[in-house]
């Protein structure tokens, strides 16, 4: 590990100042990804500001939202009653990552903010565009058996690997920021991640220094009815090969609106908005969703070994509707 | 400096801030009942309590632990007594090596919290449901523990250690 200098502050303001005033600054939350990752210099920050301790803890609910403390854990908010009870998607989506060591460690902004599982980002001697401009991507002829087929480009195919993003993305949540210079925006879940393009190394709409306060999601009644469906390798502890969102709004057995988000398979939570509007009206039937799936995978672009991710994704989605469509809320 | 609070006794650090727990744990304080498996978040065996919560020791700086509360394996014992989930290890054979022990035994001491709080997992039917210890299945002792890995394959005793615990804990 290279050397770094530690710090820990008071405000918000001033971590958010001591990052933006050095370009190899970095903020450290529960460390899972940032620790892990300067352990193998992929992440070789000069400095490291703590964010545990600017009292972003708290999960704060009203009648018409829930406001998500930056450095809330990944437990905290998976087992939080009101959570677990108004988005079982996102409860459901937490709960099927890592381990419980893990989740108690893993702070949601960084959840959100965690970088991609692909050996060759994480492997310092392989080409990698997203770790280093301009040096190529020894996935895209490699072994690509985990990659994305959607959002890909030919410079980067890795995925997102979180599974809390997946339920956010559906949720519309909001995720809020503050500046060095203290003023605060608000960026919707859609905006916050990049698909790679031409740019690979600009995941998130982050500037520099820009501090992550806390998420914010709407009272959503549908969402009640929702529903996270993780496939993977292994049946705990593992990374998706596929994973489906789902929020269903029912009258009868007439869907009156639909969200579906995928993760395990793009290079971003990914949101497929197209198929989402094409079940409106429809029956809820495995048939609708089928449908629906042949539209939100009709871009995929596979490489050699992830080609059946397509339609193990089209069946991930089936089942997931399926089973929102028949629980007891 | 970093006060670490290890098992009730304090440490005053000064350190590389480099310095995982893990590493702080076993190669300053000379507490190796933490082992060191991977050493990057992959196996469980560095598993340690902070602040009531079981966490990896090989991700977390020391400097980030400042003042915090942390127990390790040597901090579970009473006297010459053992903790029941040690005596459970025991009673069950759930270990063969024992590398994985420590971590093995202080999460599953936290997993029982977590039971007895009621909180869900990955393989809870409605993540609504409250969780009842009596009646919980071995499913959800596999997915609560499967956080720490054991090479020998003790696994199934290790189901069963944590079950008599859970139910001599019920029948108190």
């Amino acid at each position: 590990m290279k050397d770094f200098t530690f710090q820990r502050l008071a405000a918000a303001e001033d971590a958010a100042r001591a990052v933006a005033g050095r370009p190899g600054a970095m903020f450290l939350a529960g460390g899972t990804t940032l620790v892990d990752l300067m352990k193998i210099d992929v992440l070789t920050p000069d400095t490291v500001v703590a964010v545990r301790d600017l009292g972003m803890s708290r999960i704060d609910v009203s009648d018409d939202a829930i406001a998500i403390g930056a450095t809330v854990t990944n437990s905290q908010l998976a087992w939080h009653p009101v959570v677990r009870d108004r988005y079982p998607v996102l409860s459901e989506a937490i709960l099927s990552g890592a381990t419980t060591q893990i989740r108690n460690m893993a702070s949601v902004a960084g959840n959100i903010l965690q970088r991609t599982r692909c050996p060759y980002f994480r492997d310092i001697h392989a080409s990698c565009n997203r770790r280093q401009p301009g040096s190529g991507c020894d996935a895209l002829e490699g072994f690509n058996r985990g990659h994305a087929v959607l959002g890909v480009s030919e410079h980067c195919i890795a995925t997102h690997p979180s599974d809390m993003s997946v339920a956010l993305a559906v949720l519309d949540a909001d995720v809020h920021t503050v500046q060095p210079d203290g003023t605060t925006r608000s960026i919707p879940f859609g905006e916050f991640h990049k698909a790679p393009g031409d740019t690979p190394h600009v995941e998130v709409a982050l500037e520099h220094g820009e501090l992550i306060t806390h998420i914010v999601i709407s009272y959503l009644p549908a969402a009640r009815r929702s529903h996270y469906l993780k496939v993977r390798d292994r049946a705990s502890y593992e990374f998706a090969l596929a994973s489906a969102a789902v929020v269903l709004d029912l009258d009868g057995d007439t869907i009156r609106a639909a969200r579906l988000g995928l993760g395990g398979i793009a290079t971003k939570p990914w949101r497929a908005t197209q198929a989402e509007q094409s079940l409106t009206g429809r029956k809820a039937t495995d048939d609708t969703f089928r449908a629906a799936a042949e539209i939100a995978l009709a871009g995929a672009v596979a490489r050699k070994h992830n080609h059946f991710k397509i339609e193990l994704t089209k069946h991930t989605i089936v089942r997931a509707f399926a089973t929102a469509r028949n629980a007891n809320v | 400096m970093t006060t670490l609070r290890v098992n009730n006794t304090t440490h005053e650090l000064s350190h590389d801030p480099r310095l995982t727990l893990l590493d702080a744990l076993r190669d300053v304080l000379g507490l190796t009942g933490t082992k060191k498996g991977c050493d990057q978040g992959a196996c469980g065996a560095c598993t340690v309590i902070i602040e009531g919560q079981r966490v990896l020791s090989c991700l977390t700086l020391a400097a980030a632990c400042d003042g915090q509360q942390i127990v390790t394996i040597e901090g579970l014992i009473k006297g010459e007594e053992l903790h029941p989930m040690q005596a459970a290890f025991l009673h069950c054979d759930a270990f063969q090596c024992g590398y994985c022990t420590p971590g093995q035994i202080l999460s599953a001491v936290c997993a029982i919290q977590e039971v007895h709080a009621g909180v869900p997992s990955h393989v809870t039917r409605d993540v609504r449901q409250t969780v009842d210890g009596a009646t919980l299945p071995d499913e959800e002792i596999r997915e609560r523990m499967s956080g720490n890995l054991c090479r020998c394959g003790a696994y199934a005793n290790i189901v069963a250690a944590v079950r008599q615990v859970l139910a001599d804990e019920v029948r108190s």
